[in-house]
């Protein structure tokens, strides 16, 4: 296999069967997106923001982000000679504010207890003041669900022949409206359903309901289900994945397992579920809940999705 | 009775507290129930007819929006969550 460029590599990642971890009588595919270049499902997003973008010269790429979707920028950026300033809450964690750094962009930091809804304000507020900033803004760009619908859920739809239930973590809400459409026009009668994260009390700062943010290219309607998952339960789900099917995998592809293997178990027998696991374990390598004795207390500080 | 937690941004008006009580047998009756016993909460997430747009409800774990809505019975002793629309990636 050889590649003229390491963004040809974005996208088409592998599908792979959870034996061990599917109900008895149905089976669970994980989709593996932290096989991508900057090792998250980002990397699709990003890369289709900046080609659908028209930048003028001197124009500087500006995004509010948890983390992932800047690293992806972050390589995009490098390999098209952009610049790329990130509005990241100053609890995400360590990995990803070095991996931000070493791939080149400008940390901006938001407030920690706000999360990423004030990341998203305080980039709102910085792009409007300079007319250098471009915000590609993931939240809004009809490119991120895009993205999935040609890339994620075609993948998807080629690889295999049934499809009951598809499920994927919500942070802008992209992987589950564009991959949901796509595997829907295939298999209409299949499922989409959403893990959501249950963010600790800490991070949970707004001063008022209308702090609140949801993502303009998030129809809820479009959802058949929406589970709420927590700190605990993700790492349970990133332990069973590893242990049970040697997979390394983030926190959030821990919250989708958990899902997808209690909707799997609602299903009739010969079903088949697909999760998206967006990235791998190795950016969570020095989080403390591996060993913490509360995992949900040594967790409720920090963002994780 | 259900157990309804409350997050930080709304505890002011559940006088302080991390967890309420209320009760219903569908969700709209548990959201009447709520707003009153603490009126102040139960206005910042139910409007007399809908819940209002940044505030998310869940019961038993699932979003009321996408598991039946405000009609949908529930469980004797369910548990709520209320949280705030919080964004992520």
């Amino acid at each position: 296999m050889i590649a003229d460029s390491l963004l040809d590599l974005i996208g088409n990642t592998p599908l792979v069967a959870l034996p061990r971890l599917s109900p008895s009588g149905r089976t669970i595919y994980a989709k593996l997106e932290g096989q991508n270049p900057s090792g998250s499902i980002k990397d699709r997003v990003a890369l289709a923001m900046v080609d659908a973008a028209r930048l003028e010269d001197g124009q500087e790429l500006l995004e509010p982000t948890s983390g992932n979707t800047g690293i992806s920028l972050a390589l995009v950026a490098k390999l098209r000679g952009l610049k790329l300033t990130c509005v990241l809450p100053e609890n995400a964690t360590p990995e990803r504010r070095l991996l931000l750094g070493l791939y080149g962009a400008t940390i901006v930091d938001s407030p920690a207890e706000q999360g990423s809804n004030g990341a998203v304000r305080l980039a709102q507020e910085l792009a409007a003041a300079d007319d250098r900033y471009v915000m590609l803004f993931q939240y809004g760009n009809e490119a991120n669900p895009r993205a999935h619908y040609e890339g994620t859920g075609d993948e998807i739809v080629r690889d295999l022949r049934r499809v009951d239930a598809l499920v994927a973590g919500l942070g802008t809400g992209g992987t589950l409206m564009g991959t949901g459409a796509r595997v829907r026009e295939a298999f209409p009668h299949a499922l989409v359903v959403a893990a959501e994260p249950l963010p600790g009390d800490p991070v949970m700062g707004l001063r008022s309901l209308e702090e609140g943010y949801v993502p303009p290219i998030l129809d809820v309607s479009k959802l058949d289900r929406k589970l709420l998952v927590s700190n605990a339960e993700s790492v349970a789900g990133v332990r069973a994945l590893l242990d049970r099917e040697g997979i390394f995998a983030g926190v959030s592809a821990g919250a989708v397992v958990h899902v997808a293997r209690r909707v799997a178990a609602e299903l009739p027998e010969g079903s088949t579920v697909v999760c998206v696991l967006a990235d791998g374990g190795w950016k969570y390598v020095s989080a403390p809940f591996w060993t913490a004795e509360d995992v949900e207390r040594s967790m409720e500080r920090s963002l994780w999705w | 009775m259900s157990v309804v937690r409350v997050p930080p941004v709304l505890r002011d008006e559940a006088g302080g507290a991390r967890e309420v009580e209320a009760s219903g047998q569908t969700v709209r009756e548990l959201l009447e129930d709520l707003t009153t016993r603490l009126p102040r909460l139960g206005e910042k997430v139910y409007d007399g007819a809908e819940i209002r747009p940044y505030v998310n409800v869940y019961v038993d774990g699932e979003d009321v929006r996408t598991s039946g809505g405000l009609d949908a019975p529930i469980r004797e002793d369910a548990t709520v969550v209320l949280l705030p629309a919080m964004a992520g990636g």
